[in-house]
This record gives structure tokens, C-alpha cells and sequence, in this order.
């Protein structure tokens, strides 16, 4: 179905679910592929996921005990087994749709450690716009090409951003009035 | 059955050249003196909640604009984060406060998918009557405000009784009016209560004529159609390429609908249409929003048909696990007493994955990308907000229109700021 996408470096199935994984620096080319061969015609979401700590204990709020529980087997305690590690701190990722009498959908993952770039895919889908500028201001990554790469949801002096797993959540310093 | 038309609203594109959701003052003019800038909310009646626009203005007509967002911003996914599962379903519904049912349901839905846990189908059909519920509140409020800010304030009264009617039948199911939490992983909270089949076929009869009488006020009102035909077109090719979805994309004649293009909950087993038109313009999504009400409570008609012979049917799947026991059980069982406390206090585990899942929402696709680590705690929630592409076509739709219009527009793209902001 998706064969011959440039840049895929791994298929993975999962729930029933396609995932891309693709060459963060082909993903233009990856993208208006998959839009002009396989009519993918809609961007339907893109967003971020931060996988800094991913498997240590105590980042995501784990309880229990690593190792050793079965989800379905009763009275099994811990957990089966840890995540798999992931390749790099950031994932890019893309939700496609085809709108069409043959709808499908599918879904690209491009890896980026902090401070890389990706080109943005505005010029495949302009519906990638706010996504990339949301995607920015929540996880500090830059979208190469974008004609205005700036905070969407967060005030424009805001520091730091928000959704990355180093950010505490409650770290806004609470201001109450007549304080100095 | 051709889902994109081949007929074209207007030729070529009007998606602005340099950045998709900026309209840009024609370099020719920008310096001119009589390019005024207005700034147009983001505390006006008639945005809708918080939505700004920066608004260039060459006499009456729009000459740029630029929508800013991002005012009612509360960091739903990062506490979403923080929470078990189990506490996390009181979030999405706040999204969209006025779509609720279907942001609870798509969340509720992907942690299903996670778990690989089967529903009963008194659960599966009860979902589907309320979210047809939620959509019908939903247009009602679209109907009355968009009606108001036009002039047309006594639609906005009779929209609103009929609203009441539906927050009535959800304060009787689930005892709130909106944001119910009504959904469970597994199921729903409670059994359906007994008056509840009555009163809701009661409405789903008075409704086709409620919508008869808001036809009737608006579908030959001089003004109504002259503020409303032609005005904030879209084509078919643009909606697709700034990522439309639901009425916005069906008033531009897109046949597309999830409901029935990847049926999900029991949709392939009810009788409904999709209405589509043609024009693009605000009166199409006028009328797709009162086709839709028909069509829903034709839908809650048949569900509620399906659910009184599914009287006495669990309503939650038994999975000690995952489900709260009955609440009659804590006083008499250990077992069951465990179960709790331990649901409630440190949750239960999701297994390792990610999912994506789509719903119809009111407005169009809502989404929820759900990563696991195998945890309690969600790794990541994304929700896809339909308003939030829905605003992006604010550009597209406005060039050309006059001022005035500028409302009627904004309005038509039913934008819930809350959906849009998250």
C-alpha cells in the first residue's frame, strides 16, 4: 500500500495502526510523496512527543515495581517488562488522512535529539501551520521554512516550554496582587 | 460515490501565498494612508469566546488579517499528564465545553484501544444516543449565537429552550448538565435511569419541528440570506489543504463524514444521512448545521429503540482491574474494597503503545493521540482540535468580505476557543 515512501527507515504496526518511521531530513520528500502517490490528502494533526526519561522509574509517576506483572494476569505485581528505549529525546509526529471513497490513514515519526531542525511541511499541507507553530511553542522545536515561526498559545515572552518533561508542571511563579 | 467534487466554488486558490493564516495587505496599498488597522477582540461578544483579529481595513473591505489565539490556554495535555488515567477523563470534556461528549468519548475510546477492552453494547449504544445529544446542543448554540450576532436575537431564545430540553435529559442521566463524566473506561458511570427512554423519544418527536420553526424564521428572512449567501466561500480543495473537517468541510461539498466513512461506537447499524453541500459560503454551513440536528435525532430515535430492549443489560464491562466495583459490594468484600482503593489511588496500567483515535464531534474530527509507557499515568496526550484547523481557514474565508461580515464569517467557522486554546 505505502510502498516506495523516500526516507522510511522502519514500518512498525501497531494497534491496528500504521507508523512511518522517516528520515527527519527527507520528510518533505517523504510527505509529498505520500500526499501525490498515495493520496494522502490531509494533514489531520502533528505534534510533539518528548521522551526524555522514557522507562526510568519515577519521571512519569511509575509506582510499583519494575518487572514482573502480566497487565491480564491477577494478582501479578510490577510491570512486564520496561519500555522499549526510544532513539532519540523528540519525536515529529504526523497524522495523515485520505479522504476518499478508500480512506486510510497513517501515521510519520521523525526523531530529533534538542536543538536539531526539521523543514516544515507547510508547502505539502498549509494546515501544518499553526500545528508547526503549536508544536514550537510547546517543545521548542524549529520547523526550517516556516514563514512565521512564532509562540501560538503561550504569551510571546514566555520562557522555557511548557510541555517538555523538564518543565515542572505548576513552575509558573504565582503573582498575587500588592506583592512588590 | 464521489467524496470531492469536481465542481470548483471559485478557480485556483485563495489560500494567502506567503503564510496560510496571515492575509497579507496588497504590497500596492500597504503604505497607503487609508489602510486602517482595527483590532477586533479578544474580549467581543461576538468572537465566540476569546478570539482576536488583527484586521486590516481599506475602507469596508478586509484588506488583511490575522487571527491570534491562545487567550484561554490552560495546559490541558500537561496536567493531563499528571493525572491517572482513571482522574484524566474530567479533562477532555472541558476542551470543548460545548461538544463535551465527544472529547470524552474519543479519550475514553483510546484508552479502550489500549487496553484491548470490549464494551457492552448497552454502553456502546448509550454513547452514541448521548454524543447525538451533544451534537444537537452543540448546533443549538452555534444556531442561537451565530442568529445574534447577525440581529436575528429571537432565534437565539428559541434555540436555547430547545438546548435546555437536552442539558435536561443529561442532568437526568448523569447529574450534571454539562461535562457529565458520564463515560467510563468499560462502560458508563451508571444504568440508564427509567424516565429517561420516554423523555428522550418525547424530544427526538418535538425536535424535527423545533427546526421546522428555525427554518421558518430564518430560511426566508431577507436579510438572514443576503448576510449569509456568497460570503466566506471555501472550496473543496482549500478545506482539504488547510485540514477541514466536519460542517466546515461538508458545507464545501466534501461527502465525508467518520460516522459513516469509519464507523465507529454502532454507527454502521443505524439509518442517517450526511448532508452535503455545494457552496462553501456561511448559508451552506447554516444549512449542514439543520440538516444535522434532523439527522441526529433521528439517530437518538433509534438508539433509544435499541436500548429500551437492552433494559436490564450491563452498562460496564467487568473487569475488576479496570472498572470500579459496585459501589454496594465496598461494604461487604475485601476483594472488591482493594480494587477501589487501588483504582482510585495509584490507577491501573495501560499497556505500552500509541493510538490514535477519531470521532464526529460537532465540529468535525476530534482526535486523541494517546502515548503509553506502560504506567498509570498517560506519557502523552494530543488532542485534535477541530476548531483549531477550523480558525486556520479565517484567512482563506474572509479576503474580499466587508466588515460587517467579518462576524457572520468568524461565526460560521464555529470556533470554540476552549477547543482551539486547550
Amino acid at each position: 500500500m505505502t510502498t516506495g515512501v523516500p526516507g522510511v527507515v522502519e514500518t512498525l504496526e501497531s494497534f491496528g495502526e500504521t507508523t512511518l518511521v522517516v528520515d527527519p531530513s527527507r520528510i518533505v520528500e517523504a510527505c509529498t510523496h505520500l500526499r501525490d502517490e498515495d493520496g494522502y490528502n490531509e494533514l489531520v494533526d502533528l505534534s510533539g512527543v518528548d521522551y526524555l526519561g522514557w522507562g526510568e522509574k519515577g519521571v512519569a509517576g511509575y509506582i510499583g515495581t519494575a518487572g514482573g506483572r502480566d497487565l491480564n494476569e491477577p494478582g501479578a505485581q510490577g510491570y512486564g517488562r520496561l519500555p522499549d528505549p526510544k532513539p532519540k529525546r523528540f519525536a515529529v509526529v504526523y497524522h495523515l488522512l485520505r479522504v476518499s471513497a478508500d480512506p486510510a490513514r497513517l501515521r510519520l515519526r521523525a526523531w530529533l535529539d534538542d536543538g536539531e531542525e526539521i523543514e516544515s511541511v507547510i508547502s505539502v499541507w498549509p494546515a501544518a501551520d499553526w500545528y508547526e507553530r503549536e508544536t514550537y511553542d510547546m517543545y521548542g522545536i524549529v520547523f526550517r521554512g516556516h514563514p512565521n515561526l512564532v509562540r501560538i498559545l503561550m504569551p510571546d515572552e514566555w520562557e522555557g516550554f511548557p510541555l517538555r518533561k523538564d518543565y515542572p508542571l505548576g513552575g509558573e511563579p504565582v503573582r498575587f496582587s500588592g506583592e512588590r | 460515490m464521489t467524496v470531492v467534487p469536481d465542481t470548483r466554488i471559485y478557480e485556483g486558490t485563495r489560500i494567502p501565498a506567503r503564510c496560510p493564516t496571515i492575509l497579507d495587505v496588497d504590497p500596492a496599498k500597504h503604505d497607503l494612508e487609508d489602510i486602517l488597522t482595527v483590532n477586533f477582540g479578544p474580549n467581543h461578544p461576538s468572537t465566540h469566546g476569546v478570539l482576536r483579529l488583527i484586521v486590516d481595513l481599506d475602507g469596508e473591505r478586509v484588506a488583511g488579517l490575522e487571527a491570534v489565539v491562545g487567550y484561554l490556554h490552560t495546559g490541558f495535555e500537561k496536567n493531563m499528564e499528571a493525572k491517572t488515567y482513571w482522574k484524566g477523563i474530567t479533562y477532555p470534556e472541558r476542551i470543548d465545553y460545548l461538544s463535551f461528549q465527544a472529547n470524552e468519548l474519543v479519550f475514553v475510546l483510546a484508552i479502550e484501544k489500549l487496553l484491548g477492552l470490549e464494551t457492552p453494547e448497552k454502553a456502546v449504544w448509550m454513547r452514541m444516543c448521548l454524543s447525538e445529544l451533544n451534537r444537537i446542543h452543540s448546533h443549538l448554540v452555534w444556531l442561537g449565537t451565530s442568529a445574534l450576532e447577525l440581529g436575528a436575537i429571537s432565534m437565539f431564545w428559541y434555540a436555547f429552550r430547545e438546548r435546555d430540553m437536552v442539558l435536561d435529559l443529561f442532568e437526568m442521566v448523569a447529574g450534571a448538565r454539562m461535562h457529565t463524566r458520564y463515560f467510563q473506561v468499560g462502560g458508563l458511570a451508571e444504568d440508564i435511569p427509567e424516565g429517561f427512554y420516554d423523555a428522550t423519544r418525547a424530544f427526538t418527536r418535538h425536535m424535527p419541528h423545533a427546526i421546522d420553526d428555525y427554518e421558518g424564521i430564518l430560511d426566508r428572512n431577507q436579510i438572514w440570506l443576503e448576510r449569509t449567501k456568497g460570503i466566506g466561500l471555501l472550496s473543496a480543495e482549500d478545506a482539504l489543504a488547510l485540514g477541514q473537517s466536519g460542517p466546515m468541510a461538508r458545507a464545501s461539498g466534501i461527502d465525508w463524514d467518520l460516522r459513516r466513512n469509519e464507523p465507529y461506537l454502532a454507527y454502521d447499524e443505524v439509518d442517517f444521512e450526511v448532508p452535503v453541500y455545494p457552496n462553501g459560503d456561511v448559508y451552506d454551513r447554516y444549512k449542514v448545521h439543520m440538516d444535522e440536528m434532523r439527522q441526529s435525532a433521528r439517530i437518538v430515535a433509534q438508539c433509544v429503540t435499541r436500548l429500551e430492549e437492552l433494559r436490564g443489560a450491563p452498562w460496564i464491562a467487568d473487569d475488576r482491574k479496570v472498572v470500579l466495583p459496585p459501589r454496594e459490594e465496598l461494604h461487604t468484600s475485601m476483594e472488591s474494597l482493594i480494587h477501589h482503593f487501588k483504582i482510585v489511588t495509584e490507577g491501573y496500567l495501560v499497556p505500552e503503545g500509541e493510538v490514535y483515535v477519531a470521532n464526529e464531534s460537532a465540529r468535525g474530527e476530534c482526535g486523541c493521540y494517546l502515548v503509553s509507557d506502560g504506567g498509570p499515568k498517560p506519557w502523552r496526550v494530543k488532542f485534535r482540535a477541530p476548531s483549531f484547523a477550523a480558525l486556520q481557514a479565517t484567512a482563506t474565508c474572509v479576503r474580499g468580505t466587508a466588515v460587517a461580515d467579518l462576524v457572520a464569517v468568524a461565526g460560521s467557522l464555529d470556533p470554540v476557543m476552549g477547543d482551539v486554546d486547550r
